[in-house]
């Protein structure tokens, strides 16, 4: 009876560690999480006034370059003026959602117990209201990274970024799409916990989706007022140089973060699931699944400040409320320990992930070629 | 709490500024003004917080910090205390210090007097680091162990160690009002050099006919209060209204023979440092729910999401594995265990992840 027990629960074991795409023993896997786990305990155990003083100096100079930028526009007639005002709002608003926003939701600088840096308090500059983000990306995206049908950015509702989505005439016009989404892309990201398909299913109540239309429709109109009223009122004859700017500025930082936000999780080579794939998942086998689901950018110091350190997605994907500027170290030690193991660790040049994630777009759009009607979810 | 702080009424300049800051509001949203004043001056940042002006050290032990708060302050009576927050290794501490420097007006500085303690995170680091021009947050003064209105009865201060701050601070205030008191004052301290205040003290003693009476006790400690040397330095205690402020053993001496005269409403009392209480590795305790009025067991390994859950709470929550930060309680006594590090910790005021914080002895919860 016991031996027999024993051999089923080892039996079940391989099983699940075979599921994920990986060549190694559920010993191995539960190793190579707890290697991970210690990468995770020595940082967040080494976190200081160094950390602290990075993110305060990292608001503060957010802050000077927002008002920086806003003031500059207000010369906005002058053509350079206009070019300087607009790229460094653009990039104040590009620092605020991503290094700060994102990461402070996220939790990373909680532990500094300072409530105006707090994933409690922190709302961000985008028409999605935080609350709503925390429960859309930090749960339901964090936690089911790539499991298709539980994590909803895969393809946010209405792209199909991985094959194990059944296709759908509809996706013939997602080049188009696309480009609609990464032009809008705080107001999908807001309409995005809303879920109408959910609603259109009948499976979410129209009175809880309506709830939550009013919350971001408040959260909208702050936004609005502030970036296309009032601000170009207060320039007064300069109305229209401080509206485009702004309006260039909301631009900017939607297609920027549409770019490195889809070269995290769609780029070839990063792995999705399904949710038999999951199930007891434990702590070392959700540590492979968010290495294997996630998709890391290649590039200098610029580059990880400019993501938000979201070029280190993998060590994001890792360590969530790990704060972002230790990920560059982390990567160093997640890297030699998917090299011990074998595991890829995919860490491409910008132009080559996103390069890819076009043509996952344009490919995706078609059937697949061979059909793969055992993998359909629906 | 504070009633007598000298307010200005400028309330036309107020109202006139009333829809400049509302266009200041739309115009920092999300955020508030004072998130971008703060690039002039961290004074101007949002919330009560004060810059250190002076740093003076009273003995090799204790430093006084005069601190110069924001507009947003509304005063303190001598006796009080106020709440700083500390930025210690990027983590903001909480502690208590009572004002050392006698009353304070909404324009004016007040000191507080900080005693490096033993094991104490805080306090060791103020007496070692605070520096003129060193921005601290604050919390608006509170407390009732301040002298009393109208006319003052004869007075009795008991005080050990640091527990002569607020005694300072009524005596420096009776000295600078023209209040006549008839104040009787014994201090306990372990040596001459860690006797505070003590010139200061001694002159005001004789500008004012007060009796000072400081009683050096060696290495033996603070609490060398007894029933017999009050007896032979104040044979008139009865008829006083006592003010008690020292550690732990000696406040509660002078409370038991207070009370043993039936004499307890003429005592007031200050404690300064709740005494954590040791846990045992791995214990967990009785878990209140603040808002809901409920208790519950919590086991030391048994999330608290779990105990609220099995009380018949719905916390809101997300992931339940301490990622996703949407199960964040405000915690308002006692400590937690991190169920991911094994880790105890908890300030008032934390801010927790019941779905892998677990009871370590007994908490109270904000929900």
């Amino acid at each position: 009876m016991t031996a027999a027990m024993k051999l089923d629960s080892s039996l079940i074991e391989q099983a699940r560690a075979r599921r994920l795409p990986v060549d190694l023993t559920d010993a191995q896997v539960q190793q190579f999480g707890a290697e991970i786990e210690a990468v995770r305990k020595r940082i967040m155990d080494s976190l200081g006034e160094n950390d602290a003083r990075y993110i305060r100096r990292m608001i503060k100079v957010q802050r000077a370059l927002e008002v920086g930028g806003r003031g500059l526009l207000f010369a906005g007639i002058l053509p350079p003026a206009w070019l300087a005002g607009t790229a460094m709002l653009g990039v104040a608003k590009i620092l605020e959602n991503m290094e700060i926003g994102h990461n402070v939701i996220h939790g990373q600088w909680d532990w500094m117990r300072d409530p105006e840096i707090h994933s409690s308090k922190w709302e961000w500059d985008n028409v999605c209201p935080s609350d709503q983000w925390q429960h859309s990306h930090n749960y339901m995206h964090h936690k089911w990274t790539n499991v298709v049908g539980m994590d909803r950015d895969v393809g946010y509702g209405i792209l199909r970024m991985s094959e194990k989505q059944p296709w759908h005439p509809a996706y013939l016009a997602q080049p188009v799409t696309n480009a609609l989404l990464a032009t809008f892309f705080q107001w999908g990201v807001a309409l995005h916990d809303v879920e109408f398909e959910r609603v259109r299913k009948g499976e979410k109540s129209f009175k809880e989706a309506w709830g939550q239309l009013k919350h971001i429709g408040k959260k909208v109109r702050k936004q609005v007022v502030k970036d296309y009223v009032v601000f170009p009122l207060l320039a007064g004859p300069f109305f229209l140089p401080v509206l485009t700017g702004n309006i260039t500025a909301n631009l900017i930082r939607n297609l920027w973060a549409y770019m490195i936000i889809f070269c995290g999780h769609f780029p070839d080579g990063v792995e999705d699931f399904l949710p038999e794939d999951i199930e007891n998942e434990d702590k070392a086998h959700w540590y492979l699944r968010q290495l294997l689901g996630s998709a890391n950018i290649s590039g200098g110091k610029l580059m990880h400040i400019m993501s938000g350190n979201l070029s280190h997605q993998m060590e994001h994907h890792l360590f969530p409320d790990m704060p972002s500027n230790r990920y560059a170290e982390a990567s160093v030690e997640v890297q030699a320990i998917c090299k011990k193991y074998g595991l890829p660790y995919n860490s491409k040049p910008l132009h080559r992930q996103f390069g890819s994630v076009l043509g996952k777009v344009m490919r995706l759009s078609l059937p697949n070629r061979k059909p793969r009607a055992e993998l359909a979810t629906a | 709490m504070c009633t007598h702080v000298n307010f200005h009424g400028d309330q036309t300049m107020i109202s006139a500024l009333r829809p400049l800051t509302r266009i200041g509001h739309w115009l920092a949203t999300p955020l508030v003004p004072e998130a971008y004043l703060e690039l002039i001056d961290p004074l101007l940042g949002a919330g009560l917080r004060g810059r250190v002006e002076r740093v003076v050290q009273e003995s090799p032990g204790a430093v006084s910090l005069q601190i110069r708060p924001n507009g947003k302050w509304q005063g303190a009576i001598a006796g009080q205390y106020v709440r700083l927050g500390v930025d210690i290794d990027g983590v903001r501490h909480w502690r208590c210090y009572s004002v050392s420097s006698g009353d304070a007006g909404r324009d004016d500085t007040f000191a507080v007097t900080v005693r490096a303690i033993q094991g104490g995170h805080v306090s060791t680091w103020l007496n070692r680091h605070a520096r003129a021009g060193m921005t601290l947050m604050l919390d608006q003064a509170s407390g009732d162990f301040v002298l009393p209105q109208g006319e003052l009865p004869k007075l009795l201060f008991l005080t050990a160690g640091s527990g002569i701050t607020p005694a300072m601070g009524m005596m420096r205030s009776l000295m600078s009002s023209d209040r006549q008191a008839d104040l009787v004052h014994l201090h306990y301290s372990i040596d001459a050099e860690n006797n505070l205040f003590a010139a200061e003290r001694h002159g005001m003693s004789l500008a004012q006919g007060w009796t000072t009476h400081d009683l050096l006790t060696g290495t033996a400690g603070n609490n060398q209060f007894t029933a017999k040397q009050l007896d032979a330095l104040c044979p008139d205690w009865r008829d006083r209204l006592a003010y008690v402020c020292g550690p732990g053993p000696m406040m509660e001496a002078v409370a038991g023979h207070w009370q043993q005269a039936g004499l307890a409403e003429q005592l007031k009392r200050e404690n300064f440092r709740p005494a954590l209480k040791a846990v045992a590795a791995g214990a967990g305790g009785e878990v209140r729910f603040w808002n809901s009025e409920r208790v519950a067991e919590g086991a030391g390994d048994k999330p608290l999401l779990e105990v609220a859950e099995q009380a018949g709470l719905m916390p809101k929550h997300g992931c339940r594995m301490g990622i996703c930060q949407g199960c964040l309680v405000t915690l308002k006594e006692g400590q937690v265990r991190d169920l991911t590090s094994g880790e105890v910790f908890g300030e008032s005021g934390d801010m927790v992840r019941i779905c892998v914080c677990a009871a370590a002895g007994n908490v109270t919860l904000e929900l």
